[in-house]
């Protein structure tokens, strides 16, 4: 656990920084990255309970636990909700909190959008979610396969919360990523040259520009269904001649590099974490960065491994089956570098290294599944089963949530200045382990004995009864497990450990500043000369006998001074954004606006204009109050 | 723009920020902003050239048809007047630079015997003018062509054609509206307060946006007007 004793330390805080305004109006990426977390949180109890009550009714054969269409929402609402509002925004949350710190920067590039991206998701994300309250919630699954999701076959208003609320998720996802490309290209501390970024900012820096070149073709469909819908085109109108694989190829051109935004954040986070409790740099950095580029290329190659089964043609699925096969190298590669990492070091096994190292063993299983299916005539054996439902979970599961999970136990000490409790973290851990193994591994049987997906229940005597219980069993586990998370998270927040700047003896630059850091982060911009600046101050003789450093030439004692003390940023000189809810009132604007389309539905012609025009007024009215007035 | 300044990179100007770059932030978002609308348009483009010929029913937009009551629509695309229209978005643009450079040579003094040209070429308020006058020739263009193609029995329900046609042009044209709207609010400033030398990132953004738009509308018009 700690490694440094650490005082009791009152952070300084202005008054004008509590209260609920405060949250509202603020614009510090670390207070956003603390709202991206709470929010995300919640999204991701909301869409586990989701997948609870979808285990409790596949429990047994023949169960009646939900009707067919709740069953249908459930499993829509549970992968849209994970996707978008519970892995997507905790990546966002690390993203925040994190590159400003990791690179030397005061704040992101554009504090006010950061903010603005925080609000749309936070609105977004209520607008597609409360709709299952009231049993009218998407139903289409979350890839809402057109023409399905067509008005001809999907009547009713479900559909119409699916498409606006992922279409507004979209703008905040793409604003975000246009904030993190200019921070991270644009904010460096003098001497944070690119190859001596910390591996989360870099892994950080291929997914900004994954979500900038991979939700338009989304965005593009997404508007492409909302015309049929309301306005009668025939983009999905099959018997007006439309090609029934438009749809699948627009989404799956944005739906394969979403599984590297997904995992991409999760493994720069194992790749803080790993070195850190190893006391050894990362193993081949150079080749870690090249891998994630590469990962980023090749996504955007590989779509058409999720339609093997709609008859391509041998040329497209020899095409796609070889780049999916390709994929494997970067990844692999990352996996034995993990491995290297670890090995000969002085490895602690404190909760978030063991998140981490889960996160290696069961990432290959999904990742080798994965490979499995690459192979056009074993994926028409298993696409549709639970065969897949078993591999993604154990890449989506098993890699991000895991990474997360390591991320948070962490990162907890400097976002709190506490240490989340490792008793209960260590009870955490073993749960959620053993409850995702005994949930997902049972699948793979199931999938292969012929068990379809998003199916809402089966006969007794295929073979499939046992597995499934098994899972079930497994998911109750992991509701435990995620249960005395949720206590652990809660509690420590006021009854933690108190935890210095340096916990961890960590060695990049957020470390070296009070946890929690104060608003301006650094009282001085840091001057880097190596990717480990604090294992340089600390000791400076650590790297001899290393070469796997990377930098050229030996670094001396690191110019960089570890800031114990906090002043107010007035006290310091150094300007900071003002708070401002005009980005929040923006983000309403542009949500209003959106819904306005909903009264379309019921012919409320003069309704929906007045809303969509009313929203309009607050989202242009909302821009150009915030662009004419000055940040600081 | 972000909070960024410096200890000892202070030159008594309490806004100047350091960047890595040296490039203002705008600038790099601007770019990070244009390249994700590439990817926006080039899904809309595929769209349309995947369903061109498709569409079951008429108007086409190169070829004659004749429906099942034997109404003959003629091919509905009208090349001289959109030829007409790309030409003055194209004018637009070089209006669009010569705003930008107007607003660049604020600061250096006119010579005694400049002509009216060069004294022309000082005006911002004038080239931005002219520049958003011509992005609004071409939204009436536009709105020309669009009630002229409903008359003549297309709409965005008809067919293929109409759906990916009114969709593509209609996402092109909502750009050139913003782009007109922030081509007035710019113009405005101006007005009201003078652009001059230090603002010439601002008016350099919108001059990026506004080319990324024009260079859009003629992948646009080469493919679908001029290749049949």
């Amino acid at each position: 656990m700690a490694t440094l004793a650490a005082p009791a330390r009152a952070t300084a805080v202005p008054a004008s920084s509590t209260g609920l305004w405060s949250w509202i109006a603020t614009t510090d990426h670390k207070r956003i990255g603390t709202l991206y977390l709470w929010t995300a949180l919640a999204f991701f109890l909301i869409g586990g309970f989701e997948a609870l009550l979808i285990r409790t009714q596949l429990a047994r054969p023949n169960m009646g636990f939900v009707s067919a269409e709740t069953y249908n929402q459930l499993f829509t609402m549970h992968g849209t909700t994970m996707v978008f509002l519970a892995v997507m925004p905790l990546s966002a949350a690390f993203f925040n909190y994190l590159i400003p710190l990791q690179i030397g920067a005061r704040d992101v590039a554009f504090p006010r959008l950061n903010a603005f991206s925080y609000w749309v998701y936070l609105l977004g994300g209520i607008f597609i979610t409360v709709p299952i309250l009231f049993q009218v919630a998407p139903d289409g699954g979350w890839f809402g396969y057109a023409p399905l999701t067509t008005t001809q076959f999907s009547s009713g208003p479900n559909i119409d919360f699916w498409v606006i609320g992922l279409q507004v998720l979209g703008v905040s996802s793409l604003a975000a990523a246009f904030n993190f490309i200019t921070t991270i290209i644009n904010l460096r501390a003098p001497g944070m040259t690119l190859m001596r970024m910390p591996m989360f900012t870099w892994m950080s820096f291929v997914v900004q520009f994954l979500l900038i070149l991979a939700f338009p073709p989304i965005t593009v469909a997404l508007v492409f269904l909302l015309m049929d819908r309301f306005f009668g085109t025939t983009f999905y109108a099959i018997a007006q001649g439309a090609d029934p694989l438009l749809w699948q190829h627009l989404f799956w051109v944005f739906g394969h590099p979403e599984v590297y935004i997904l995992i991409l954040p999760a493994f720069g986070l194992v790749s803080e974490v790993l070195p850190t409790f190893s006391k050894k740099p990362l193993f081949g950095y150079n080749v870690m960065v090249y891998s994630g580029i590469m990962i980023g290329f090749l996504g955007f190659g590989v779509w058409a491994h999720h339609m093997f089964s709609v008859g391509m043609g041998a040329v497209a699925d020899s095409i796609f089956s070889l780049m999916t096969m390709l994929i494997a190298i970067p990844t692999g590669v990352k996996i034995f570098n993990w491995i290297a990492t670890m090995w000969a070091g002085e490895v602690r096994f404190t909760v978030p290294m063991k998140f981490a190292i889960a996160l290696i063993a069961m990432f290959t299983i999904g990742g080798i599944s994965g490979v499995m299916h690459s192979s056009p005539p074993a994926d028409l054996q298993q696409t549709d089963s639970y065969f897949v439902v078993a591999h993604f979970h154990y890449v989506l599961f098993g890699g991000s949530i895991m990474g997360i999970f390591a991320g948070i136990y962490h990162y907890y000490p400097k976002i709190t200045g506490r240490f989340l409790d490792e008793r209960l973290g260590n009870v955490h851990f073993w749960l959620n382990f053993i409850g995702m193994n005994l949930t997902f591994f049972p699948m793979h049987f199931s999938g292969l004995l012929g068990m379809p997906r998003r199916i809402y229940t089966y006969d007794a005597g295929q073979g499939w009864d046992l597995f499934n219980l098994l899972a079930t069993y497994g998911t109750y586990l992991l509701a435990i497990a995620t249960a005395v998370f949720v206590w652990n998270f809660v509690r420590s927040r006021t009854r933690g450990v108190i935890a210095g700047g340096d916990p961890w003896g960590a060695a990049t630059l957020e470390w070296a500043i009070p946890s929690p850091p104060p608003e301006y982060n650094f009282a001085q911009i840091p001057t880097v000369t190596s990717r480990y600046p604090l294992w340089d101050l600390k000791t400076p003789s650590w790297h001899e006998g290393e070469d796997a450093h990377g930098d050229t030439g030996t670094p001396g004692p690191s110019p960089l001074k570890e800031e114990t003390e906090t002043h107010t940023a007035k006290a310091l000189g150094i300007p900071m954004p003002y708070p401002t809810a005009k980005p929040a009132f923006t983000a309403l604007g542009l949500v209003v606006m959106f819904s306005g389309l909903l009264f379309l539905r019921n012919d409320l012609f003069a309704v929906a204009m007045t809303v969509t025009l009313g929203g309009a007024a607050m989202l242009i009215g909302g821009l150009y109050a915030w662009l004419t007035s000055p940040l600081e | 723009m972000a909070s960024h300044a410096i200890a000892g990179h202070d030159d008594g100007h309490a806004h100047t920020h350091h960047t890595t770059t040296g490039l203002d932030h705008r600038k790099i978002a601007i770019w990070a902003f244009i390249g994700s609308e590439c990817m926006l348009f080039a899904s809309l483009i595929s769209t349309y050239l995947i369903y061109k010929g498709k569409s079951l029913v008429g108007p086409y937009p190169h070829t004659e048809y004749t429906d099942a009551a034997g109404k003959v629509f003629p091919a509905i695309l009208d090349i001289p007047v959109t030829s007409a229209s790309t030409f003055v978005l194209l004018m637009s643009s070089l209006a669009m630079v010569l705003a930008l450079q107007a607003v660049q040579l604020k600061g250096t003094p006119l010579p005694a015997n400049a002509g009216w040209w060069t004294r022309a070429q000082r005006s911002s308020q004038l080239w931005l003018f002219t520049t958003a006058l011509l992005g609004a020739t071409f939204l009436g263009f536009q709105a020309y062509e669009f009630t002229a193609f409903v008359r003549e029995g297309l709409t965005i329900k008809t067919n293929l054609f109409g759906s990916t046609f009114f969709t593509l042009t209609g996402f092109h044209g909502a750009h050139v509206t913003v782009g007109v709207l922030w081509l007035f609010s710019l113009l405005w400033i101006d007005r009201t307060r003078g652009l001059g030398p230090k603002d010439e990132l601002v008016v350099d953004i919108a001059a990026l946006y506004w080319h990324f738009v024009d260079v859009v509308w003629i992948v646009i018009f080469t493919l679908i007007y001029l290749i049949q």
